[in-house]
């Protein structure tokens, strides 16, 4: 479905030409007919008290009309009128009536013209973008995963931009109660000049996010990010692999296939069940809670649907030598696997698929009603199973929730996770990779100690660059050649003696050196950066506390800085014997 | 031919002619200035700026503004007449119609320049 794209116009004020060029024939017709009116009305004879003959000047007549014609009507002036002129004054009233009937209806329709409202939004539209101050993302795509993203960057504080082609889509945006208002428009995303003006240049822009349902328009997108602001990341959603590939071929930064996201995940789960725990923590969306899963079983599996979701499951569990049986209505590509013919909605192909034997199922068709269905007759034959379940459309979540399956896949949330991950904190990924890498008892003792402290909800997971700009108070007592130890650091600025409910999960030197959950005396070098996990009061406490040069003071050393000019001078004296010296 | 052209360059010279014909006399003297003339010149040139709307090029933009100028100028001209003959306590003196007069001198030079634009519009299309 392609809705026809409005050009934007060129220039700004040619809308106002624009009216004015349909409201020509009206304004012609209208100063014509009011300048008979007046000269009429100066030619009609009248009488003047005397009796004699009186004619109104162009003033009176002006002045007359004008009053006339809009309906106001302030009676005869300077004198009764003669019939004469009455009669005038009766045909230019009729006249100038259909004068103005005929502009003010042209007006209207004008108003209610869709090209001009179009062109009126999209103006207002380029206007509002251009000015933002702000740092914002320009999100193109309003679907489920525009939607989600949208509201996490709301909460994460960040503008966003939209572009959607869809325009009830877009409609929509005004009816979500945002913090912040989020700019859109509906045009086709894939056109660079409408990404141009969405802000694709704009200095404040700061990434791109590519979430169309359209693989092709979503190649557009990150070809025409690459090539018009190559500094900026681009976050582009690929389902099919070309795609994936021909992204990659164009430099796009971070590519996100939802199915191959979570069938790595599933990897995971099956192979190290903390970490994948870890992880979901770690990543979800800020502000929900996490229930705790049961690890998947290893054992057989029965997957139904092999479609491109189905697929990349499959193969997650060949990985994990697992043993699948497939369930589908046309015979797979790999004859590997054990095949049965039907769509698993029904006993007779569960019960032949070995459901009573198996550990787990995968639910994987693209319809959700048929996934339901699925889930629910398996559990009736084997109320232990592991069920994955494969949501298509996030507005039946209500459906999804009320069925208690141990996985609920939705390839929106999937997405939104995985963004936001990338853009909050590039340090997280790296973080990631590292506890993919360690073993199982040190994910499931670093998960009890996380959850113990800052229970399930979804931490605040944020990085900090100790420098001049960020951290500025921390930074200059550092240059000083101070020793601070993060332990130091994590303290709450209203009482020290308490901890801010905030975990330090990794930090980044300079040199090349890092460390993984650094131990609590670790001491602070400038240049370093430190990534953080906690609760999101504890955000804004460190952030004062490295920034705040007298919050930094009273956390350091249990006192408070003198405030103000008058204090400062008074308290000056003492202060000036302890001498600075630079490293 | 084309009618459209014939239309706007009707109003564009009548604009000018009228100015030019109440602008002429002696500038002093009210004989010499028939307020109807202003009033048809006003009313022509008011439509003239009507046509000029909605044209994006330059000499369009050009055209527009030499109307807007004139406008301006024969309004000034009408709102001093209108003070002078029915406000003032003296009537319309010949130091009253200098002004209206001299307004309307500064409307006729702006209506030279659209009809010099008019006419180099021309030459430039060579058919």
């Amino acid at each position: 479905m392609k809705t026809p794209l409005t050009p934007p116009l060129a220039r700004h004020h040619s809308i106002f030409f624009l009216i004015m060029r349909r409201l020509r024939a009206p304004l012609i017709m209208l100063i014509t007919i009011i300048s008979i009116a007046v000269l009429g009305l100066t030619l009609a004879p009248g009488v003047d008290p005397d009796g004699k003959v009186h004619y109104l000047s162009f003033f009176h007549a002006f002045y007359f009309i004008s009053y006339t014609a809009t309906t106001i009507g302030f009676g005869e002036i300077p004198y009764a009128f003669s019939d004469q002129q009455r009669l005038w004054v009766l045909f230019s009233i009729y006249m100038s009536v259909i004068g103005w009937a005929y502009t003010l209806g042209t007006v209207f329709a004008i108003l209610a013209d869709r090209n001009l409202q179009q062109a009126i939004a999209m103006q207002g539209f380029v206007g509002a973008v251009r000015r933002l101050g702000e740092p914002f993302y320009l999100v193109c795509g309003y679907g489920e995963t525009g939607r989600l993203m949208c509201q996490a960057l709301d909460r994460l504080g960040y503008r966003a931009v939209v572009v959607e082609l869809d325009e009830s889509k877009v409609g929509e945006i005004d009816l979500h109660s945002y913090a912040a208002d989020v700019y859109a428009i509906a045009a086709d995303a894939s056109n660079p000049e409408t990404l141009q003006y969405a802000g694709l240049t704009h200095p404040s822009c700061i990434g791109v996010i590519a979430l169309t349902n359209d693989d092709n328009a979503n190649l557009a997108i990150s070809i025409a990010a690459r090539l018009l602001a190559p500094r900026l990341p681009t976050l582009a959603r690929a389902e099919t692999r070309e795609t994936a590939d021909n992204m990659a071929s164009f430099g796009t930064r971070h590519i996100i296939n939802p199915f191959e996201k979570f069938g790595e995940a599933l990897g995971l789960a099956l192979h190290a069940p903390a970490a994948w725990q870890l992880l979901g923590w770690l990543t979800g969306l800020p502000g929900t809670t996490i229930e705790r899963h049961r690890d998947p079983p290893r054992g057989s599996w029965v997957l139904c649907g092999h479609g491109r979701f189905g697929r990349l499951m499959v193969d997650a569990m060949d990985a994990e030598s697992v043993p699948v049986t497939i369930i589908d209505r046309r015979p797979p590509d790999d004859i590997e696997h054990r095949w049965i013919q039907g769509d698993g909605t029904g006993a007779a192909a569960l019960d032949a698929a070995g459901i009573r034997d198996a550990v787990g199922i995968v639910a994987s068709t693209s319809s959700d009603v048929d996934n339901l269905s699925i889930a629910v007759t398996a559990r009736q034959l084997n109320k232990d199973l592991f069920v994955v379940l494969r949501q298509n459309h996030y507005s039946n979540h209500a459906l999804f929730d009320a069925f208690e399956s141990d996985i609920t896949v939705v390839p929106s949330q999937i997405i939104a996770h995985e963004c936001l991950a990338i853009l909050g904190t590039p340090l997280l990924s790296t973080f990631l990779d590292e506890i993919r890498r360690r073993d199982e008892e040190w994910c499931a003792s670093l998960l009890e100690h996380m959850t113990q402290r800052l229970s399930w909800k979804v931490p605040d997971v944020w990085s900090e660059r100790i420098n001049l700009s960020r951290a500025p108070a921390l930074y200059r007592r550092l240059m000083r050649g101070e020793t601070i130890t993060l332990d130091q650091l994590l303290r709450s600025h209203a009482n020290r003696n308490e901890f801010l409910a905030c975990e330090v999960l990794y930090l980044d030197r300079d040199d090349d050196d890092h460390l993984i959950i650094p131990p609590a005396n670790t001491p602070v070098r400038p240049g370093d950066e430190i990534l953080l996990a906690g609760k999101h009061s504890s955000r804004a406490g460190f952030g004062l506390n490295i920034t705040n040069e007298h919050a930094l003071n009273y956390i350091l050393t249990g006192t408070d800085l003198p405030d103000g000019w008058i204090w400062e001078k008074l308290s000056r004296r003492p202060a000036r014997i302890e001498k600075r010296h630079l490293p | 031919m084309n009618l459209e052209k014939v239309i706007f360059g009707f109003f564009i010279l009548l604009a000018a002619t009228l100015n030019f014909g109440f602008f002429v006399g002696d500038i002093g003297d009210p004989a010499h200035h028939d307020i109807y003339e202003l009033f048809a010149a006003i009313v022509v040139s008011l439509i003239a700026t009507m046509l000029k709307f909605g044209d994006r090029t330059q000499i369009g933009a050009i055209h527009l503004a030499t109307s807007l100028v004139a406008d301006l100028q024969l309004i000034a001209a009408a709102m001093v007449w209108g003070y002078a003959a029915h406000i003032a306590a003296d009537g319309l003196t010949s130091e009253m119609t200098a002004r209206v007069v001299s307004l309307s001198g500064g409307a006729l030079f702006a209506n030279i320049v659209s009809v010099i634009i008019l006419i180099a519009e021309t030459i430039m299309q060579r058919r």
